[in-house]
């Protein structure tokens, strides 16, 4: 039973097309009991109407579309608990041309399973999703060689996998690697250790998801909380004089008397008070509490009246991250239309949106080699560094110390449609 | 050439034999939190947001959060019903009760409305969940509504599973499921073009048993029927229909007193009660968790018209 009390994992399946991702989620689900039995009866039905056996990718694959062709097009959320704690599950495309959904969902992952198929080795897409997880600094990765029932259980083309993925994983900095031989048609190594691969004495699927640490717990960073709202409620009672800022905790703790500096303007003030609502069925009030950590959504108030708005950020007066206007990044890259040097864009960046040029495309990411390689422009799906130059101050870190201060997207100004995933680099841009 | 190991500097090292972190947040709270923030980034970004309250137990814990998310102020958003006119009372009543209490302004939208001057018609088995679409759209048209909150949840069924946080519709109110919008970490992306707007849904990672375990812990009150209480029944397709003006049991159907509970809250005519001896929300949690069939399986006709219905449904504009 799942409780309140669990701790949650976020994972996400990816790998190249038939590699068996939606069976690997579908054998899960079924052998964690998330299944219940109208589901089952769904799936039952709709195989045998199609003349089939229980086709288990059915339980994700939820669009007609999708039903019809036999692949997935863009993410199925499943939620699911065992004794031990519960997982979100996010079971994303592998066709090169729905890479921008699995893009969705590894962004949010704390582990993402890449599957190979054992009698296909590593394609040019577990390249690309490897890439695409080590860039967005995915905790922990899963290599699952599947089908190797289909290989006669054969430890060699096993080891040679996950030697040859493991390499790759070095070059891409992706530092927890863990590899298991599954098949998730029969059920091997998912939930119950498989006797046909006696060579293999690690453990199974489940095993690695129910003990991996979650979300990087970053309350002991430096305080990073991008204001979201300003609370006024202007009503005649005693909240009639309240100023609050209302944001969620991006990184680090504040603490009431904290000395903090707002950006971009650099004014330094310190923290009067941290407000947590209290609402009953007739009355709205807040109440005071003495901190709050990150990933907690809450509202300050500050000692001094200075300019607070939307898009400001209030840091850590010890740590501040200064502003930037020019930004060295690398991004994926999720539009059919192509980026070049010159484009006007939006960039959003926390809560601050901005209009940016892209003054340099210093390279693109050729997968084969996983060196980055001259480019005049980058098309879908290519992962490339670029520099842009932003209309506004943003207060920003480098996306390895901070995934929240440090990530952005790119914006088409005329249609809204989102273009890119932004990571920004290490190297310091221009400080302002 | 450079190496990408130059380009993408390794992140610390971390080991899945790690200890947990010693977070503090528990998952109700990261839930919580998740919510808060979406209807923050919506306040800020939209110019006139609605939030579809239907007294249901999802719209119930939807405004529940809103009400959070702007504390001490008050909610900064409308709230639209879309009434079929086959409502149960005692929703109506708490809905009712609900806005006078919060000084809230409330729209409805009357499939009724619709059905008495011809622009829409009654379907054949008598069911109106699929005719509050047109009524919907129309309501978001007519009040230039930009973003409308939704409770759907992805845990609910396949095609909600599919569905972004914040999702687009055109201007003829369409989901196009085959074309979403990328969305990654927290950035949500509110850009969108006149006419058309944003369906946007707070509780997309809630579960039916994490709502439940909210209730309980926050205390919300909710309409008495989706607690145990004596009502006469009869069955059909393996659920439980209250006798009343929408549904009349047919020839062969016996009518029996049962202690019953709504698990979902919608259109009288579609929607069945299921056997329960809950009369709290802890009890409730206790039953959600033994439960071996999912809610809309339990209680929907609707969805089970054909294998894609709720897409089908969504795709024209629905909830």
């Amino acid at each position: 039973m799942g409780t309140a009390e669990h701790t949650l994992l976020r994972l996400a399946t990816a790998g190249s097309v038939d590699d068996g991702k939606s069976t690997l989620v579908g054998r899960l689900l079924h052998d964690c009991k998330a299944i219940l039995a109208d589901q089952i009866a769904h799936v039952k039905t709709v195989s045998e109407a199609r003349g089939g056996d229980f086709d288990f990718a059915l339980l994700t694959d939820g669009l007609r579309a999708e039903r019809e062709q036999g692949i997935t097009i863009d993410v199925a959320y499943r939620y699911f608990a065992t004794d031990k704690r519960s997982f979100i599950l996010a079971d994303c495309p592998g066709h090169v041309q729905y890479t921008r959904n699995t893009v969705t969902g590894a962004s949010t992952a704390d582990v993402v399973i890449i599957l190979v198929d054992a009698r296909h080795g590593v394609l040019e897409q577990t390249r690309r999703h490897l890439a695409v997880a080590g860039l967005l600094r995915v905790p922990h990765v899963v290599l699952a060689v599947n089908k190797i029932d289909l290989v006669n259980y054969d430890e060699a083309v096993y080891t040679g996998i996950a030697k040859e993925v493991g390499q790759l994983a070095d070059q891409l900095g992706i530092a927890d690697l863990r590899a298991i031989p599954v098949s998730a048609l029969v059920g091997d190594n998912i939930v119950t250790p498989s006797t046909a691969t006696a060579w293999y004495d690690g453990p199974t699927l489940l095993d690695v998801l129910e003990n991996a640490n979650g979300r990087t717990d970053t309350s002991a960073q430096p305080l990073r909380f991008p204001v979201q709202y300003v609370i006024r409620p202007q009503t005649d009672d005693e909240y009639r004089d309240y100023r609050g800022y209302s944001g969620t905790v991006a990184s680090g703790t504040v603490n009431v008397g904290d000395p903090v500096i707002v950006l971009p303007a650099g004014r330094r003030t310190s923290i009067a008070g941290i407000d947590r609502p209290v609402v009953s069925a007739t009355a709205t009030a807040v109440a005071e509490r003495p901190t709050a950590v990150a990933g907690e959504a809450v509202t300050v108030r500050l000692a001094d009246d200075i300019d607070v708005a939307r898009g400001s950020v209030i840091v850590a007066a010890e740590s501040s991250p200064g502003t930037r206007r020019e930004l060295s990044a690398t991004v994926c890259w999720l539009s059919d239309r192509p980026l070049t040097v010159g484009a006007r864009l939006l960039i959003k960046h926390t809560t601050t949106t901005a209009q940016a040029i892209v003054t340099k495309i210093a390279g693109v990411l050729d997968l084969a080699t996983l060196g980055v390689i001259d480019a005049a422009g980058l098309d879908l799906n290519d992962i490339g560094k670029v520099q842009l130059k932003i209309a506004a101050p943003l207060a920003a870190d480098p996306y390895s110390s901070n995934n929240i201060t440090g990530s952005f997207l790119l914006i088409d100004a005329h249609d809204g449609w989102t273009l890119a995933a932004g990571m920004i680099d290490d190297e310091e841009g221009e400080l302002l | 050439m450079t190496t990408v190991l130059d380009t993408f500097p390794a992140p610390p090292p971390r080991s899945l034999e790690a200890p947990l972190s010693t977070q503090t947040v528990t998952e109700l709270d990261a839930l919580e939190s998740e919510s808060i923030f979406v209807f923050r980034e919506v306040a800020a970004e939209f110019e006139r947001p609605v939030i579809l309250f239907s007294g249901g137990k999802d719209s119930i814990v939807m405004l529940h959060l809103a009400r959070k998310a702007f504390a001490p102020a008050g909610v900064p958003f409308t709230l639209l019903h879309v009434d079929t006119g086959h409502n149960f009372p005692e929703v109506l009543a708490y809905r009712d009760d609900t806005v006078a209490q919060l000084g809230l302004r409330l729209e409805v939208a009357k499939v009724e409305d619709y059905l008495a001057d011809g622009r829409l018609r009654e379907r054949s088995d008598g069911t109106r969940n699929q005719l509050q679409t047109v009524p919907l759209l129309d309501a978001i048209n007519n009040h230039r509504f930009d973003a409308v909150f939704g409770g759907g949840r992805r845990d609910e069924e396949r095609a909600r599973a599919k569905e972004r946080i914040f999702s687009l519709r055109d201007e003829f109110g369409q989901w196009d499921p085959r074309n979403q919008r990328p969305e990654l970490w927290s950035l949500y992306n509110g850009k969108h073009k006149p006419g058309e707007h944003v369906r946007v849904f707070p509780l997309s990672n809630w579960t039916e048993l994490d709502v439940w375990n909210y209730i309980a812990r926050e205390n919300i009150p909710l309409p008495s029927i989706y607690y145990a209480h004596q009502r006469p029944v009869f069955e059909r397709d393996g659920m439980l229909l209250a006798v009343g003006p929408y549904s009349q049991p047919r020839a062969g159907e016996t009518v029996t007193e049962r202690t019953v509970r709504y698990r979902t809250v919608g259109d009288m005519s579609c929607t069945g009660a299921v056997a329960s001896t809950a009369t709290t929300p802890a009890d409730v949690v206790v039953e959600v968790a033994a439960s071996e069939i999912t809610e809309r399986g339990a209680t929907r006709a609707d969805d089970r018209a054909s294998e894609a219905a709720m897409e089908d449904r969504k795709r024209e504009g629905y909830f």
